[in-house]
């Protein structure tokens, strides 16, 4: 029982982090229906410019966690969504109309460029952050397995709600929203009524990416160390997230960001932790073939 | 508009010093974006300290050479395709210094002649360089005998040819993004490895069975899979690859886990082996024994190998199946509104580029004499994929000279290893935006309407984008 607790609150820390990365994928499916098949990596790139704007701020002097923390969270969310914007400048803005494959096989060059890219910049090591955060709350205080709540779990939780609400209020309340909304719908449509689509893309992945940089700051302080090649297994959970939860739905990114880090965890707490990546992505395959509309998404009506 | 020369040139020169400014406007943005793009990634670095910990230290050298580098090719980019483009002005200045006589050169004889050389050129050049190619390749074990290195790597190339072509058939042909396609060259290599080991099954007849056993894979994946949209496909068929791998590595007891298989048998010369003794390929055939005999039977096998896969691919173009593979390709739409069985024709290009894959894996196997999980990683399939993206999806030519280009150039800079990813990742986003049909070559349907006499049909792209 102790353990079962202690794995539920593990598998919703890690849910939190890939529904982070999924809504990236979901927005930008949901309004341009492409695989945005670089967003792992730029979740990669947003944990790397933490790492190194985190190591500069103690350089300079700057010790104090929660405000250094707050503005690494600035900076990042910043720069990660600058890549986001020219990532989709560059590569996919150009492909709009070009045929079907096209901005698949671009966004995976694009995520070879990222990945490789790091790599050459920052060195193929992984890099270790010692824990910033520590300390936590002993819930269950048994002598087999005390069950305890880390301060970084909450932290993460908690900063994912937020952003998740403010994010949703930004769709449901906002002109962006609105707009975001009415593109995915019909663009076409929506260029005719005067709405800016390409600042409306833009945008798309420019939060997209400030939203995976938040997820890759809460990856180094979960896990504490980073390398250049997380983008890409994190990349693909988050987008079996993203299937599961319904394509093109925000509630269902949450949700099956949620659902697919417990199942990892509990996959890896009572079967085998070597095989915890073939359980995800079993999952994706299954969820595709049988409920390929995911839990929350609508069916998809195919238009000549 | 002033017929008045001055006013005129006035009126130009002033364009052009606005279009000066609108570029330098262009290059400082870019250069702008550069630096915060490059800000912390180039312009720090991380590296292990003396205690373990993480120590930063500054590199804003190659910072500032970047953003001048990405502010100088902004200008230029601006300065001559951008929007506010001066080529028009130079163009004008330069057409007025052309004597009006040659202004109507293109209807001469001589332009007439020039053009139908080029068309006849056009039309020839595939063939031509194809068989060139082939004779040379068919040449390279003689002329290269004493030269291991040469002949390893034409072995390596002529691996990458087969694939490249056997994925072509998935990709180039039917137009599913295949992006786990390394999965049936592991099948293939791990197959033929655990039967030769387990069986004691030769080459010749472990072959076949590897790419019997790929393409049943292959099937096994495709049945379910193959209803899906195609960006969703390219997706699953990722997840199936790196299965694959994960299974290799932690199912040691029969896949020999992270170390792979080693002693894997080598093929021998139709029954007879590659050894100095009387029974050897070197003694049967009264030949001095030498090591070299091997690499060159396997070099044509590997090149009997991909010219098999060539041929099937261009049979199998001219049949039926062929043909429903590329109308799938152009819309699949319209293929199931005129009866194509979707399913089952996309089911048999998955297969038969599987098929291709394993016997491939199978020759892998046999020639490195051992194999492990790290050579079917992604980056094989993205290689893989790049080939053929690079030679044009569909064009046979195309895609042996890019898989020439690409194993061959990766070995041109060895000493920049690093950034071949790099390079072969830019070529890919490249590509797909300046020549999205290939930069060797193209491959248009083999059969396609006449266009119609009004003029093109506009086609309604932007609601087309959904269901695409």
């Amino acid at each position: 029982m102790e353990y079962f607790v202690q794995q539920l609150i593990n598998g919703v820390t890690l849910g939190s982090i890939y529904g982070l990365i999924a809504i990236g994928y979901t927005m930008v499916y949901g309004i341009i229906g492409m695989i945005n098949f670089a967003h792992g990596d730029i979740f990669m790139v947003g944990a790397f410019i933490a790492l190194i704007a985190f190591l500069t701020l103690v350089t300079i002097g700057l010790t104090a966690v929660p405000v250094a923390l707050f503005i690494v969270l600035l900076i990042a969310m910043g720069l990660t969504a600058l890549y986001g914007w020219t990532v989709e400048r560059l590569a996919y803005r150009p492909l709009r109309h070009s045929f079907r494959l096209a901005p698949l096989i671009s966004a995976i060059g694009m995520s070879i460029i990222l990945q490789n890219y790091v790599q050459i910049a920052q060195g193929a090591r992984v890099k270790p952050l010692p824990p910033l955060i520590e300390g936590g709350h002993v819930l269950i205080d048994s002598e087999a397995f005390p069950v305890e709540l880390s301060n970084v779990q909450i932290i993460v939780v908690l900063t994912t709600f937020a952003l998740m609400a403010t994010f949703s209020w930004i769709v449901a309340k906002t002109r962006l929203g609105r707009d975001m909304r009415a593109c995915e719908q019909d663009l076409k449509m929506a260029s005719l009524l005067g709405v800016n689509i390409d600042r409306t893309i833009s945008l798309t992945f420019v939060i997209g990416a400030a939203l995976a940089s938040v997820a890759g700051i809460m990856y180094l302080l979960y896990y504490g160390v980073i390398d250049f090649y997380i983008g890409f297994v994190a990349g693909v959970k988050a987008f079996t997230a993203a299937v599961l939860g319904g394509i093109g739905s925000l509630p269902g990114a949450m949700l099956g960001g949620l659902l697919i880090g417990l199942i990892e965890t509990f996959w890896s707490a009572y079967f085998s932790i070597e095989y915890k990546d073939v359980a995800a992505f079993s999952i994706l395959i299954v969820v595709l073939i049988f409920l390929p509309t995911g839990i929350l998404g609508r069916p998809e009506v195919e238009k000549v | 508009m002033s017929r008045d020369p001055s006013v005129q040139k006035q009126l130009s020169s002033r364009a052009f010093f606005s279009a000066l400014g609108l570029a330098l406007k262009d290059a400082a943005l870019a250069a702008l974006v550069a630096l915060g793009l490059f800000s912390l990634l180039i312009g720090i670095r991380t590296d292990q300290g003396p205690t373990g910990g993480l120590i930063i230290y500054t590199r804003f050298d190659s910072l500032a050479a970047l953003v001048i580098a990405v502010f100088g090719g902004a200008f230029l980019r601006s300065l001559f395709f951008g929007e506010a483009s001066i080529v028009p002005f130079c163009s004008r200045q330069f057409a007025s210094l052309v004597p009006p006589r040659l202004a109507g050169w293109q209807q001469s004889a001589v332009a007439v002649w020039i053009k139908r050389i080029v068309q006849f050129i056009r039309q020839w050049i595939g063939l031509v360089v194809g068989t060139a190619l082939l004779a040379f390749t068919f040449a390279v074990p003689v002329i290269f005998y004493d030269n291991r290195y040469i002949l390893d790597l034409g072995i390596l190339m002529l691996t990458y040819v087969m694939l490249g072509w056997g994925l072509n058939i998935v990709v180039g042909l039917a137009g599913l993004l295949d992006l786990g396609y390394v999965a049936f060259y592991a099948v293939g290599a791990y197959s033929y490895a655990l039967l030769a080991q387990n069986f004691g099954i030769s080459f010749w007849i472990g072959l076949p069975l590897a790419g019997i056993l790929a393409s049943f894979w292959g099937m096994l994946l495709g049945f379910p899979v193959l209803r899906l949209r195609g960006d969703y496909l390219a997706i699953v068929t990722l997840a199936f690859g790196e299965i694959i791998r994960l299974i290799l590595i932690n199912w040691r007891s029969v896949t020999g886990g992270p170390n792979g298989i080693l002693s894997i048998p080598r093929p021998s010369f139709f029954g007879i082996p590659f050894v100095d003794s009387d029974r050897g390929f070197a003694a049967t055939f009264g030949l001095e024994f030498s090591p070299t005999h091997r690499v060159v039977f396997l070099f044509y096998v590997i090149l009997t190998m991909a010219l098999l896969t060539n041929w099937v691919t261009l049979r199998l173009r001219r049949l039926p199946i062929g043909r429903a593979w590329e109308a799938l390709r152009e819309d699949e739409i319209a293929c199931r509104s005129l009866g194509i069985n979707t399913t089952n024709t996309k089911l048999t290009a998955f297969a038969m580029g599987a098929m291709f894959g394993g016997f491939a894996g199978a020759f892998f196997a046999t020639k490195q004499g051992s194999i492990s999980p790290e050579s079917f990683n992604f980056g094989e399939s993205a290689l893989v994929l790049a080939i053929v993206v690079l030679g044009g999806m569909g064009s046979q030519l195309g895609v042996a000279i890019a898989a020439f280009a690409m194993i061959g150039g990766f070995e041109l800079f060895r000493g920049f290893e690093q950034y071949r990813m790099l390079v072969f990742g830019i070529a890919m986003v490249g590509i797909m935006i300046w020549r999205p049909r290939g930069l060797v070559s193209t491959r248009a349907p083999t059969l396609a309407l006449a266009p119609s006499k009004a003029g093109p049909v506009p086609t309604n792209r932007i609601g087309n984008e959904r269901n695409a």
